[in-house]
């Protein structure tokens, strides 16, 4: 990928900011997503919730449901690849899929090494729990980042932590003098230069989204007033009673994010959201944010 | 997310620039305003648009654009205000909001006598960049920049042409419309938004004062102007 195409590819998910990124599972949802106003989706054959109860090792989707998806839909679509699975990202590149989600969701291919994602044309978002983990994936070429919260389970306890573990550190960064910088960049494993650009900044190179356990409005409102440019939602809308009220009442909270008199209004009387679950329920070899480093 | 904006009173002459704070690329225009000394300021709601000169609808995604112009009932304030005078431009998803015909779609707010097809270069793998000699911007070539594209196909009665390429029209303004299909905020280019400015009644910093292409842009200026974390 020249500077180039990966000025442009950080350009597309510029585009994306304060709007809604759904997740679907076959063309009738995607359709539901794109009516409600999502800006885009991720195309994949299990929501993390039924990833979550099936177990298994979770694969990237079969690229003809993929493709179908493609062409339902003329808003962006994703799909996900496994941490490391550099072939899996080739065959979405060759499908001409617009971003390919580099997801703990799935079961990592490689437990050392991410994608080379320098290698390709295609722009790639990656999950982060903290600054550090931000600015590796930003060096191996991601042009997106999204917290990775805990997938699949209606919870955002997760998502809440790694937004406001990313604020606080980039804080401190900002607010230190030159001769700290190398030491907090070897503690926090951020590579050098990227460490000087986000203190320069304040903020991260790239468009950072919220992801993992959004289930409501309000969940997505949070997540806005605590820093992120928009919003994943996986199984929130469509493991809910109804997806298509459920899907724009987020839609209209993610852009009225700071207006409780609107966010109130997006959230009444949209029945059951998702049923959630207790992060310390999960036994911990469980915990999809511990994939990848 | 900052503002820039004179205080103005409703007896005043329209005397800033808003730019449509639903979704997608709103800083980066807020930036290249700011560069030109222009009052600008994000709007969401009714009230925001009291004394705009000017209106800009930002790229993004027009199908989540159009839901939320018409369930908050924007759409209705943004046509009110055009009829008084307010300008209108639209970059990307913004032309398609403003076209008049929308292939294969209903169209939004048909203010400009154009028709537009969606995303007619196919995925991000086909987004581009390019660069352009328009008379009417500058005597300089220009860096345009294409993600998702639209292009617009036909240019009806009063809307003139301003950019075309080889087999659809890129740019285009009626009396009190302009559309672009490219991005010039998202490049250092701040002669659109001179224009624009200017089309509008205002009086923005001149090329002696701010060159068409601004050397102290750099890819990551509009995160001077994004909201910032807690």
């Amino acid at each position: 990928m020249d500077k180039k195409r990966y000025e442009l590819n950080v350009q597309l998910a510029q585009m994306l900011k304060g709007g809604v990124i759904m997740d679907v599972t076959n063309v009738e949802q995607a359709k539901i997503a794109e009516e409600a106003g999502a800006v885009a989706v991720m195309a994949l054959e299990r929501v993390p919730a039924d990833i979550r109860r099936d177990g298994g090792v979770a694969r990237m989707s079969d690229p003809a449901m993929i493709a179908q998806i493609k062409k339902a839909v003329t808003i962006p679509v994703m799909a996900k690849a496994r941490i490391g699975h550099f072939v899996e990202a080739q065959i979405l590149e060759a499908l001409k899929i617009d971003y390919i989600d580099e997801s703990e969701v799935l079961t990592p291919a490689d437990e050392e090494c991410h994608i080379d994602k320098t290698k390709f044309s295609i722009p790639f978002v990656c999950g982060a729990r903290n600054l550090g983990e931000a600015a590796r994936r930003i060096a191996e070429g991601a042009a997106m980042i999204r917290t990775k919260g805990e997938a699949g389970t209606g919870n955002v306890v997760e998502a809440v932590r790694h937004m406001r573990t990313m604020n606080r550190e980039i804080r401190q960064l900002a607010g230190m003098p030159l001769e700290e910088v190398t030491g907090f960049a070897k503690a926090n494993g951020i590579p050098y230069e990227l460490a000087l650009k986000v203190r320069e900044l304040g903020r991260l190179p790239v468009v950072n989204f919220a992801a993992g356990g959004i289930a409501t409005p309000a969940d997505a409102a949070l997540m806005m007033q605590l820093g992120c440019d928009g919003v994943f939602v996986g199984s929130g809308i469509f493991k809910s009673d109804n997806p298509a009220l459920r899907a724009r009442a987020i839609v209209k909270a993610t852009a009225y994010y700071n207006n409780p008199a609107k966010v109130l209004k997006a959230s009444m009387g949209l029945g059951s959201a998702m049923p959630g679950l207790e992060i310390a329920a999960i036994p911990e070899e469980q915990l999809l944010a511990k994939r990848g480093w | 997310m900052a503002t820039v904006v004179s205080k103005a009173k409703k007896h005043r002459q329209p005397s800033a620039i808003g730019v449509l704070n639903l979704q997608g690329g709103v800083c980066e225009h807020l930036d290249h305003l700011e560069r030109l000394g222009v009052a600008c300021r994000p709007v969401k709601i009714p009230a925001d648009f009291e004394g705009l000169a000017g209106l800009i609808i930002p790229g993004g995604e027009s199908t989540c654009l159009a839901r939320l112009l018409h369930i908050f009932e924007i759409d209705k304030v943004i046509v009110r205000e055009f009829r008084r005078g307010m300008k209108l431009w639209g970059t990307c998803a913004g032309a398609i909001v403003l076209a008049r015909v929308v292939v294969g779609e209903q169209p939004v707010l048909g203010l400009i006598d154009i028709e537009v097809e969606r995303n007619s270069f196919g995925s991000q793998l086909d987004s581009f960049r390019d660069d352009a000699r328009i008379p009417a911007f500058s005597s300089r070539p220009l860096p345009l920049t294409f993600i998702r594209a639209p292009q617009i196909k036909k240019a009806g009665k009063g809307v003139k042409v301003l950019l075309k390429k080889d087999n659809y029209i890129a740019a285009a303004e009626s009396r009190d419309v302009l559309v672009t299909v490219f991005h010039p905020e998202l490049t250092g280019c701040v002669a659109f938004h001179r224009y624009f400015a200017r089309k509008c009644g205002l009086d923005p910093y001149d090329e002696k004062k701010v060159p068409d292409i601004d050397p102290t842009w750099n890819p990551v200026s509009w995160t001077r102007l994004a909201p910032v974390s807690r």
